[in-house]
Formats: structure tokens, C-alpha cells, sequence
């Protein structure tokens, strides 16, 4: 690409240096902007992976719809879910500005080719899991996606501004189921403890790689759609959540978690990178179940597509287009 | 389009019109009054086959929460936009027209608030 612009004064600079002058600015970049094809296919990537993480994360909380305890409680999960398939289509219209389809992105994902988050292949074995995800996997979420409000690339920062906005009551609401447990019966604290115990670990993993493994992370801080490294991210969680795991009387399942003075930071155990790994690459406890499960519903729901288009097709005599 | 993966079967880039065969739905970009009074806001978009469904799939994608009064869906391909490469030339001729502004003409103090 040598397309050169000229520039105000009539001064003549590469769009290189005018795209790198934007994000030095911190100016955005829109869709009509030229931009290096690394920077594109980082962001489409990232920006599909955060989309299909929020539609596969529809399932481990879906699971628990019919058999949540109360009225209250299932209409709080269910405007919840529904959240999440928002959230998924925000983002495929995010990703859709960078010239990639979103029926392409759903086939990748369908083929495996495309990831999500691995913290939706753990299962939700109680109630208390619905709790502890709103607290440490929304927390967490919120934590990462609080920085990509920062983006330099506008229909992303754009749309986690309103993700951030809408997923603050998420947060809240495990929380609050949470309290309810460990303020009941010493079953109910228990099954609390007992989903703090499983979600613990993976939660930490949600801030991916330590900055030293971690491939894509320098290019992004550069290019600004990273404004916050993995490991400091997972520190600030950890500094949020250790207070609110006291407060509910558990206990986070960490004998190395101790308050050091001298860096104002909680420090914390290494986390297993083993196990990490191993769900990335697809060996986690659901990650074959979570893809066949969102195939078999895309495929027996294609009748819903078909009926549409059949009749757009009749209303107008052909589909609607521009 | 650097993207390095091959188009899937049946795959369309979306600046492409849409055909009943593939049954990809086109896309619509959504505009979502706040409040009487405010314009309409360019908020995202939707896929969906027609104007109705394309309407509906707006309403529930992006007013959850009561977010607006009125929502407009514009078929996505009817937008033309002007061209940011050029935007240094397009708009430049109003830089240097500091006179079409208020704080361009010195009017004494004692004249009072004009």
C-alpha cells in the first residue's frame, strides 16, 4: 500500500503516518480509516472472540434459568442471558465495520477456527456457580472491558461503553445472590464456597498469559486497542475481589494470597498454566459440548431464517435490499 | 479484505447485495431517538431480511432499557460517506474563515453583552 495523502499546508505523508499520529493523539480510528492490515485482522480477531464469548456465555447461565430458586431470581437470569446475546450482537456489528461478515465469523466459530473465552467451558454444577459467575466472571469481564472503553478503535470503544454500562447489574446481582447464600443456611454456605472454589483459578485465567508469554500484547498496547497489560489487569482484579470475598465470610482457595504492605498489592499463587493451556487448545472440561450444543440450535433454528427471508421475499416480491 | 481466512461456502462480504439463496439477511444500521427533542443517534446495527423485521430486531437488540422513543432502520448500503483520506481537502475549506465565528470581531467591553 503506497497511497500517499495530502496532509493540511500541502504537506504530502504516507497514511501510515497519519494513522500513527491518530492513535499517538489518542484520536480514534473508524471504519472508513486507512489502517495497517495487522492492525485490522488484530481487531477482527479480538473483536469476534469477545463477540462469541458473550453468545457461548448465554449457555452455562441458560442452564440455570429453569431451576432458579425464585420468580425474582429466574426474571433477574433471564434479562441477563438476554444481555449476553445483546452484547454478542454489539460486538458483531463491531466486527462487521472491519469488512468480515458476521456469517463468516459464526461459520469460524462453528468450525472451531475461532475461539472464545475459556472460562465458558467450565460447567455449572449449583446455583451458587450463577452467583460466583456475576461476581468473579463479570467482574472480571468488567475489569478487561472497562479498559477497552480506552480503544483506539471507535465502534469497539463504542460499544463496550454501553456493554460496560449494561453488565454493571450483572455483577451486582451474583453478588447479591451470593450474600443471600452465605447469610443462609450452612448448606447454602457451603455450595457458596464449594463454586468459589472452582471458579476461583479460572477466573484469574480470564487476563490470559503472563505479559512475558504473551504474543499479540506488546503490538496491541501499541497500536492502543490494549491499554492495560494481562498481569496488571489481573492484579487490580484481585485487589477488588479479595475484600468482597471477606465480606461474604469465604474463603478465596489461595494459601500465597497475602497483603503486601510494601507494594500496596495482594500477592497471589501462580496459576496452574497447565490447565490453562490445555482448555485453550481444547481439552477443557465443555469445550466440544459448548460448540456442538450453539451447531445443533443454529441448525434446528434455520427454518426461523428461512421463514423470514420467504417472506420479505413475498411481501416485496424480492428480499429488501438498497 | 486482509483478513487471511478463505470465505466460508455460500459466504458473501457484506458490501455485497444480499441474495434469498444464501440466506444471509442484509444489514441495517439503527437509529435511536433518546428522548423528544433529540435527534436520532446512530447507536449499531442489525441483519434482518426487511424493513420490519430489521425494525423489531432493533427495538429488542438495542432499547432493553427503555432507551428510546422512536428507532429508525437505514438499509446499511444506502449510506455514502465522505472519504476520511480526503477529509483534510474536503473540509479545509472552512479553516481558515475564522470570521464566520463570534469570538473573531473585538467589541468593547462597555458596549455590554452583545
Amino acid at each position: 500500500m503506497t497511497r500517499t495523502i495530502v496532509c493540511y499546508g500541502g504537506e504530502v505523508s504516507p497514511p501510515e503516518g497519519r494513522f500513527q499520529a491518530l492513535i499517538d493523539a489518542d484520536e480514534k480510528i473508524e471504519p472508513k480509516d486507512w489502517m495497517p492490515d495487522g492492525y485490522r485482522s488484530t481487531l477482527i480477531r479480538q473483536i469476534a472472540q469477545h463477540a462469541h464469548s458473550e453468545i457461548i456465555g448465554m449457555q452455562p447461565e441458560g442452564n440455570w434459568i429453569s431451576r432458579a430458586p425464585t420468580l425474582r431470581r429466574k426474571a433477574i437470569l433471564m434479562a441477563k442471558v438476554q444481555d449476553e446475546a445483546g452484547h454478542g450482537l454489539y460486538l458483531y456489528g463491531a466486527a462487521e465495520t472491519l469488512g468480515v461478515s458476521r456469517a463468516q465469523m459464526v461459520q469460524l466459530l462453528h468450525r472451531g477456527q475461532h475461539k472464545y473465552s475459556s472460562i465458558f467451558n467450565y460447567p455449572t454444577l449449583t446455583w451458587a456457580d450463577i452467583g460466583v459467575i456475576g461476581w468473579l466472571v463479570d467482574g472480571a469481564a468488567i475489569t478487561n472491558q472497562l479498559m477497552l472503553t480506552r480503544c483506539s478503535y471507535g465502534p469497539y470503544a463504542r460499544a463496550m461503553v454501553r456493554i460496560c454500562k449494561e453488565e454493571s447489574f450483572h455483577q451486582r446481582q451474583g453478588y447479591e445472590a451470593l450474600i443471600a447464600l452465605c447469610q443462609g443456611s450452612a448448606e447454602q454456605k457451603a455450595m457458596a464456597q464449594d463454586a468459589l472454589n472452582r471458579w476461583w483459578w479460572p477466573s484469574l485465567m480470564m487476563f490470559g498469559p503472563h505479559d512475558s508469554d504473551s504474543t499479540h500484547s506488546e503490538q496491541s498496547m501499541a497500536w492502543k486497542i490494549k491499554r492495560v497489560s494481562n498481569d496488571d489487569l489481573r492484579q487490580r482484579f484481585v485487589d477488588m475481589t479479595v475484600p468482597q470475598g471477606e465480606y461474604l465470610g469465604l474463603t478465596i482457595p489461595d494459601p500465597d494470597l497475602m497483603w503486601n504492605p510494601a507494594r500496596s498489592h495482594y500477592d497471589f499463587g501462580e496459576i496452574d498454566w497447565n490447565e490453562f493451556w490445555a482448555v485453550v487448545k481444547g481439552d477443557g472440561p465443555l469445550n466440544r459440548e459448548r460448540i456442538e450444543h450453539k451447531v445443533s440450535w443454529w441448525e434446528a433454528n434455520a427454518w426461523v431464517r428461512e421463514a423470514a427471508t420467504a417472506h420479505a421475499a413475498r411481501m416485496t416480491g424480492r428480499p429488501e435490499v438498497a | 479484505m486482509p483478513y487471511e481466512v478463505d470465505p466460508a461456502p455460500g459466504e458473501i462480504p457484506v458490501d455485497h447485495p444480499p441474495s434469498a439463496e444464501t440466506g444471509v439477511s442484509p444489514l441495517w444500521e439503527v437509529f435511536v431517538r433518546q428522548r423528544r427533542g433529540l435527534a436520532h443517534v446512530h447507536v449499531g446495527s442489525v441483519h434482518a431480511p426487511d424493513a420490519e423485521t430489521a425494525l423489531q430486531a432493533a427495538r429488542d437488540v438495542y432499547t432493553r432499557r427503555v432507551e428510546g422513543v422512536s428507532v429508525w432502520v437505514v438499509p446499511s448500503r444506502a449510506i455514502r460517506a465522505s472519504d476520511p483520506d480526503d477529509a483534510t481537502d474536503w473540509f479545509e475549506p472552512f479553516a481558515d474563515k475564522p470570521y464566520r465565528h463570534p469570538t473573531f470581531y473585538d467589541i468593547p467591553k462597555e458596549v455590554g453583552q452583545m
